[in-house]
């Protein structure tokens, strides 16, 4: 993971609540068996709308997106965090996120910066008054910063840490390996496993078919 | 002071903990896939020579893209058929076991695991589906994750986390008739909003909690992560034990005694403190549909259409106002004159035996509204050929309905199974989201009894709305 010390680029304001990732990519888009590639699917049914935020000529290069409450919610797709920096995305700002969004944003390097919704307002007003502005998103200070106006925001430590580093998760966790080890020898036998498969009788499964 | 449910989970989980601000490190007991959020996360281990650390806590079952009609066929959408081909060349090359689309234990990953005896008290599950919550019903601490997450799953078996804090909801006094745990949970979700359970596990408690069966159990912490919270849990008691005992994976012998000591003590200490408490009066319920685009928008089914200039809150108010425009709604509607074009049965949330017996004792015998299409499409292959034993799919069939195999189907419109741009459907799945059910589909979350009853009359309706109700309207449900 590439590390994560400050950005600079254009805010786009999206004044709506509670985006649902189901609005970040709709699940049609859903069906790549790759990790890249989703630009043309992020917010795909909004985008039909020409007055949309992301087709106003201003914000195309958007790369720090300024939501209302509640971003992220629904679906635990990744797929909406692959979507966003697709695009261009590097940061997102809201005042909550949903708890999974949050945390996929972090495994992916995306940032999920918290600020408080008053603040959210005084960001949204400096860009819609002067369309294509830059924000400077600063993680080492942890700060907004759109022409006069700086604003902190919240972020978890750990996840701020990694994403300075840019450590990749899984070969931190096998740093405890010996502990994983240990923890399964005291599982109980009773515990289920899936292997070897245990089933009902097997029964056929009868195809069914259109409506005449 | 004692400690909850979630906290006992979380200890006994506990594989290495979190210093200096890190989060705390939990072993997962069993994970479940599908083709939808694993492939990117096989491909990862693949790119960095990992394996999987336990195929023998791992499963994957075929549900998001399936499709409910001539499943004996090729897919025809070849990017789902793609997708469902690099599922099972994964399992194989990772020695998962896989029930495929034909398979007699293949369906909704949530109804599956729970069916096989495969979720138990006391676990934790996770899957790369929100919906993951629904196996919280058994005492069990279950959560949605990414697919990043799937990756660190499949090659560590733990993930790390950060503590939750814990709420209590409580849901005291007995359930009207005509309304079920899906109502309870809508109206916890208007309660509460969309966000109010962000960073909480929940805990459903009170004697109407008691008194449902496992399956509505599930229901109500299905649509946990509906509040925004990630895991909802009920603690294990008889019900729980007599619904685990004789599944294909249930402990048996000595092995079934231990394991039911142990289930004994998940519960929450009487002196234990939540970080927050709900509470909620059942007997004041009345079966509750959403009008709007997210699931806390709900409202009892006897209500109009809200103003929104009677929202205080000005986000919500906006929310509001976007919700009723392309819900093609006027406010002082009332709910009940809405016409509705499609009315669903199924899903993770009531797609179970229990919900299609609901809805078949209020629609034998009746006829359904002419210009209502009714999809019904069990949970899993086995609650079809469950349903087949008992004669419901020939109610279905005799009342006008379409018979599918099992899938997540129209809950999220992967495959061909879509509204159509400004048709408005009754469904008895999770989320009624922009688009969720197709591009411009109008959804209207509601139990099975409301499901059924709409497909009779052709508008949203209650059971206690149709003609000689008082005879027909069923004690089980």
């Amino acid at each position: 993971m590439e590390k994560f010390t400050t950005h600079t680029g254009v805010g786009v304001p999206l004044r709506r609540s509670n985006v649902d990732t189901d609005q970040i990519i709709p699940a049609v888009y859903l069906k790549r068996v790759t990790r890249t590639g989703f630009e043309d699917a992020l917010f795909a049914a909004w985008r039909g709308d020409e007055n949309f935020i992301l087709n106003q000529d201003a914000y195309k290069a958007g790369s720090v997106l300024v939501a209302g409450p509640d971003f992220g919610t629904g679906s635990s797709r990744e797929h909406a965090v692959w979507a966003l920096k697709d695009y261009g995305f590097k940061v997102v700002i809201a005042s909550r996120f949903a708890d999974i969004f949050r945390g996929n944003s972090g495994k992916q390097g995306l940032l999920a910066a918290e600020v408080q919704q008053g603040d959210i307002e005084l960001l949204w007003k400096a860009m819609e008054a002067e369309p294509g502005k830059e924000l400077t998103v600063s993680l080492e200070d942890r700060t907004v910063t759109c022409g006069d106006i700086t604003v902190p925001f919240e972020i978890d430590d750990y996840v701020r840490w990694r994403l300075m580093e840019g450590l990749d998760d899984i070969g931190l966790t096998l740093q405890n390996e010996e502990d994983i080890t240990a923890f399964e020898a005291t599982r109980a036998s009773w515990r289920p496993k899936t292997l070897p498969a245990k089933t009902e009788p097997k029964q056929e499964v009868v195809a069914a078919r259109p409506a005449k | 002071m004692g400690t909850t449910l979630a906290e006992k989970l979380w200890a006994s989980h506990l594989v290495h903990k979190g210093e200096g601000g890190a989060p705390d490190l939990i072993y997962i007991d069993l994970h479940m896939c599908h083709e939808v959020t694993s492939p990117q996360a096989f491909e990862g281990l693949r790119l960095a020579g990992r394996q999987v650390r336990r195929p023998d806590l791992t499963i994957a079952t075929e549900d998001h893209n399936t499709p409910t009609l001539d499943i004996d066929k090729p897919i025809a959408d070849l990017t789902s058929r793609t997708q469902i081909d690099t599922l099972r060349n994964n399992a194989k090359e990772f020695g998962v076991r896989i029930h495929s689309l034909g398979d007699a234990d293949q369906g909704v990953v949530h109804v599956v695991g729970p069916q096989l005896g495969l979720t138990m008290p006391g676990m934790t599950v996770v899957c790369g589906d929100s919906h993951t919550s629904t196996h919280g019903a058994f005492g069990a601490l279950a959560f949605g994750i990414g697919t990043s997450e799937v990756e660190h799953v499949l090659a560590t078996q733990t993930l790390p986390l950060k503590a939750f804090k814990t709420m209590a909801i409580n849901v005291n006094g007995d359930l009207p008739e005509g309304t079920t745990a899906k109502d309870i949970i809508l109206a916890v979700i208007a309660k509460i909003g969309t966000g109010g359970g962000q960073g909480y596990v929940l805990e459903y408690r009170g004697d109407a909690i008691k008194s449902l069966s496992m399956e509505a159990r599930m229901t109500v912490c299905n649509m946990s992560i509906e509040a925004g919270a990630r895991a909802g849990l009920i603690a294990p008691d008889e019900t729980t034990f007599e619904y685990v005992k004789g599944r294909p994976h249930a402990p048996e012998g000595a092995d079934w005694d231990a394991a039911v000591e142990d289930w004994k003590t998940l519960v929450t200490d009487d002196d234990a403190v939540f970080d927050t408490e709900v509470n909620l009066e059942a007997s004041d319920l009345e079966p509750f549909v959403t009008w709007g685009t997210n699931p806390g928008q709900g409202l009892p089914i006897s209500a109009n259409v809200p103003n929104p200039e009677d929202i205080a809150d000005a986000d919500q108010r906006e929310a509001a106002e976007n919700a009723l425009k392309y819900m093609g709604l006027t406010a002082g509607q009332p709910l009940k004159e809405l016409e509705i074009d499609t009315v669903f049965l199924g899903s993770c949330t009531n797609g179970r035996i229990e919900d299609l017996r609901a809805a078949a004792e209020i629609i034998q015998g009746r006829t359904k509204a002419p210009n209502t299409r009714f999809l019904v499409v069990p949970g899993s292959a086995r609650v079809r050929l469950q349903a087949e034993d008992e004669g419901l799919d020939q109610i279905f069939i005799d009342f006008g309905a379409e018979w599918r195999n099992a899938g997540c189907s129209m809950c999220l419109g992967m495959n061909p199974d879509q509204l159509k741009p400004q048709e408005r459907s009754a469904s008895t799945s999770n989320r009624n989201f922009e688009g969720r059910q197709g591009k411009g589909g109008r959804t209207h979350l509601v139990s099975p009894l409301v499901a059924a009853a709409t497909a009779v009359r052709g508008t949203l309706s209650s059971p206690a709305d149709l003609e000689d109700a008082d005879v027909l309207v069923g004690a089980s449900a």
